[in-house]
């Protein structure tokens, strides 16, 4: 029985270890100001994980993301700096990019799902190409630059990242939210059921009467939305968007998902666990920041030797059942 | 290439006996492989013949008995230690039914695999190459030894087998069930080249379930049932339905519980009409009455389990198919197994392991997979799965340690049971079960045949795929025998017994022949 808690309890038990180095390696870093800033930054890498923990738990993966995330942040700000000739509300305009924004992230996953399902190519494959059409499309939009978002409108629309809601800022509530209807829909829903039995077996998914394909194709769109809302609450933290937004974002998101506990060859899937995994990816960034211990250009290495030491454990664990 | 004089070979096996736990599989064979002879092994499915085979290549261990093989000088003795490495030192050679060759490399580094020439350093790619040739041009083969495998059809990539058999300096060649992946006229090319390796002095060892076949080419005819030796008996003395008489002869078990009677007049639930199958020519018709049990026999691979799934819907009908499904007189074109599921069909697959039950998940996850639209509006009802459960567990008798293992770890028989509960939760009144006893022990058996009778009794109506012949015959109402991809016939009452049902399923008879002369003067007719 114990072996079940670890595998259960050790994101938790690797959260709270980096939490106390954190609390012993300076003063500041318990301050509710930074405290909350990390949960404000994770909020970003944490709501994409949650669509990347479905994707991963139906067996597929997408390494599409950051670029997606880059793409709609420029469609929006495009999007919102034209409307500002023709609309006079800004709160019209910004709800105008926000349902494009979700449309667009749920059309690239619909483009990535259909891709693996109905064209046979690997989900490796399909996103490694769309991840490097994304990345393009949006370096051209912004001719090499960057796209800034107009700054009266931005004005209006910082709220959505700065603003305060019960002493927290509204990213960690939306992060809250994402996270409680992914458990949900993962745990408690027949389409969750449907992606852990994908996942384990696609033959034994057809033969239980699952259209694999639709529910492969849902992973990906589920994804895509999610990547669609963190890029509504990354704009208005730096109002712009270029070639660089985004870069390496599902790594992250893939990091957290795997350190969370979910297995990256499908089957298995836990929500709290990448919340937790994003958390401690957050952290680490954070502490290496706070210290001079370690170079704070260090901060991919240690994400990295976290996410091999995680599933050396997850793999340690599997062995003994 | 081996010449005349091994002429004087002989392979032999003496009370040779195999188990796989403690189940034995083989009782005591004793064969004699001569050099110069073709031998066929026959059996029905499951008579020990593949177990037999891979035995005699070295890939499995014999439990019991001996191994005789003479060497050059014709001195015959026994052997002490054998595998698969040693068997082909010996040059005994199999040539499995799925090929063992690597599609990306030519022929010639195919026929020289695990057996390369090398120089001083490097492979001596002109000196393998020129031999391939050589090897090639002994079995009069135009193939270009620098073509690439996974480019070549299906009978040169034999040819490429038998070419790297001979590599080996192949004495004994083992061919399991070779013509299974050819066309006739490939087969016809095959039995030359096997007659010109006969005349060399190889032993041949062939398998296969065409009777026409084995009159045509063997010299000695070994006949296996339920892992026992019936007799080897030179092919001239055979007949064609000697041999079937062979393969079956044993007497009905007392396993099976008396099934309800069936009215004439029962509604027809499933009506299949004219169905054309992927890869085949011949399209399949059949009907179903409301509580009886339809039985399909026929040999493996015969296309029994391709025509359900297609009828359910987890394959696409062949291009071009004019036929058509009905359930209960409604026209029905499953597209997806829920659909199927949806007006009251579901299959109990004979995969248990790659398709019917998720091993490493737990035993209600599996339970309750196929039927969560029951249970579920917005949200699952775990409890309402739970008492479900709970129930089914009780009513099949699932037996385990405890509700928290995985399925995997369920044995067998319960796992098939599990399976059986998956599938019946959904409430269907039409089940195809295929193969619904295959590798669980006489006890779980018996269960699940009452299982079948009480569903019958409740007004269910069942097909039942099965290789075990007398499961067919001991609890079908009629028995639908398919034989390459087509229904042979449907036999009901008297013709229901194992000589007739071999008989069809071996194409010695087959219904649709009278038909099909009837049909074509009628489309002549018609045209006239």
């Amino acid at each position: 029985m114990p072996k079940l808690d670890l595998k259960t309890a050790g994101p938790f038990i690797a959260l709270v270890v980096v939490f106390i180095i954190g609390v012993l390696v300076n003063d500041a870093f318990l301050s509710s100001g930074n405290l909350s800033n990390i949960l404000a930054r994770s909020s970003f890498i944490g709501i994409v994980a949650i669509g990347a923990t479905f994707v991963i738990t139906a067996g597929g993966i997408d390494l599409s993301v950051g670029s997606m995330a880059a793409f709609i942040s420029g469609c929006m700000i495009l999007l919102m700096n034209a409307l500002m000739d023709s609309i006079d509300s800004m709160l019209v305009i910004i709800i105008l990019a926000v349902i494009a924004s979700l449309g667009i992230g749920a059309l690239a996953g619909l483009i990535n799902g259909l891709l693996t399902t109905k064209a046979k190519i690997e989900a490796f494959i399909v996103t490694l190409g769309t991840m490097g059409i994304y990345r393009s499309l949006i370096t051209y939009m912004a001719d090499g630059g960057t796209l800034s978002l107009n700054f009266t409108i931005g004005d209006v629309y910082s709220e959505v990242y700065y603003g305060v809601f019960l002493g927290l800022p509204y990213p960690v509530w939306v992060f809250l939210g994402v996270s409680v209807i992914g458990y949900v829909l993962l745990n408690m829903t027949v389409f969750g059921r449907h992606c852990f039995a994908v996942g384990s077996s696609e033959s034994v998914a057809r033969y239980s009467a699952i259209n694999v394909d639709r529910v492969k194709t849902a992973t990906y769109m589920l994804q895509g939305v999610c990547v669609a809302i963190a890029t509504i609450i990354y704009v208005p933290r730096l109002g712009s968007a270029s070639g660089q937004t985004g870069i390496l974002w599902e790594l992250e998101a893939i990091a957290a998902v795997i350190i969370g506990g979910t297995v990256l060859k499908g089957g298995y899937g836990r929500i709290w666990g990448t919340v937790v995994g994003a958390l401690i990816l957050t952290l680490i960034g954070n502490i290496l920041n706070l210290t001079d211990a370690v170079s704070n250009y260090l901060n991919g290495a240690v994400q990295g030797i976290i996410v091999i030491v995680a599933v050396y454990l997850q793999r340690g664990a599997w062995r003994r059942d | 290439m081996p010449d005349g004089n091994n002429k004087s070979l002989t392979f032999s096996v003496r009370k040779l006996r195999k188990s796989f736990g403690p189940v034995e599989v083989l009782h005591g064979i004793d064969l004699t492989l001569r050099g110069g002879e073709v031998h066929a092994i026959l059996g029905e499915n499951g008579a020990g013949k593949s177990t037999l085979v891979k035995i005699l290549s070295g890939f499995e261990q014999l439990t019991g008995g001996e191994l005789h093989i003479s060497d050059e000088s014709g001195n015959s003795k026994q052997i002490d230690a054998w595998d698969n490495a040693i068997a082909e030192q010996a040059g005994v050679v199999l040539i499995h039914q799925e090929f063992n060759l690597a599609e990306q490399l030519t022929v010639a580094e195919n026929i020289f695999l695990g057996n390369e020439i090398k120089g001083r350093v490097f492979l001596d790619k002109k000196t393998m190459r020129a031999k391939a040739q050589e090897y090639l041009d002994i079995l009069r083969s135009d193939i270009d030894p620098d073509a690439t495998v996974g480019q070549l059809p299906v009978s040169a990539k034999q040819m490429v087998e038998i070419a790297k058999a001979q590599a080996k300096n192949a004495r004994v060649l083992v061919l399991d069930e070779p013509t299974a992946v050819l066309t006739q006229q490939e087969s016809q090319v095959l039995f030359e080249l096997i007659d010109r390796l006969r005349q060399a002095g190889v032993a041949i060892v062939f398998i296969s379930h065409k009777l026409d076949e084995i009159k045509q080419i063997a010299d000695v005819i070994t006949v296996l049932r339920d892992g026992q030796l019936v007799g080897s008996y030179p092919a001239a003395e055979l007949s064609k339905d000697d041999m079937v008489r062979l393969m079956v002869g044993r007497e009905l078990s007392s396993l099976f519980p008396e099934m309800p009677k069936v009215s004439e007049t029962a509604e027809v639930v499933l009506r299949v009409s004219n169905l054309l199958l992927q890869g085949n020519s011949t399209a399949s018709s059949f009907e179903l009455r409301k509580g009886e049990i339809l039985g399909f026999s026929g040999l493996v691979g015969s296309g029994r389990t391709a025509l359900m799934e297609t009828v359910l819907g987890l394959r696409r009908a062949a291009k071009g198919n004019l036929g058509s499904v009905e359930i209960r007189g409604e026209r029905v074109d499953f597209k997806q197994l829920s659909a199927a599921r949806s007006k009251g069909v579901a299959c109990l697959t004979k995969d248990r392991k790659g398709n019917g039950l998720l091993l490493e998940k737990g035993l209600v996850f599996n339970f309750s997979l196929f039927s969560l639209h029951k249970i579920s509006a917005l949200l699952i009802d775990t409890k309402q799965e739970e008492i479900a459960f709970e129930k089914a567990v009780e009513t099949f008798d699932i037996r385990m340690k405890d509700r928290s293992i995985a399925a995997g770890n369920l044995s067998g028989g319960n796992q098939q049971k599990l399976l059986l509960a998956k599938i019946l939760e959904a409430e269907p009144s039409i089940i195809i079960v295929d193969e619904p006893t295959r590798g669980i022990d006489i006890g779980t058996k018996s269960q699940i045949y009452h299982f079948i009778a009480q569903l019958l009794a409740s007004g269910h109506s069942l097909i039942l795929i099965s290789s075990d012949i007398t499961e067919v015959i001991g609890l079908s109402h009629r028995v639908a025998v398919m034989y390459h991809g087509e229904i042979s016939g449907v036999l009901v009452g008297d013709e229901i017994e194992e000589v007739e049902i071999m008989r069809y399923a071996t194409g010695l008879k087959n219904k649709n022949l009278h038909q099909e002369i009837l049909d074509k003067s009628g489309t002549s007719n018609a045209k006239a």
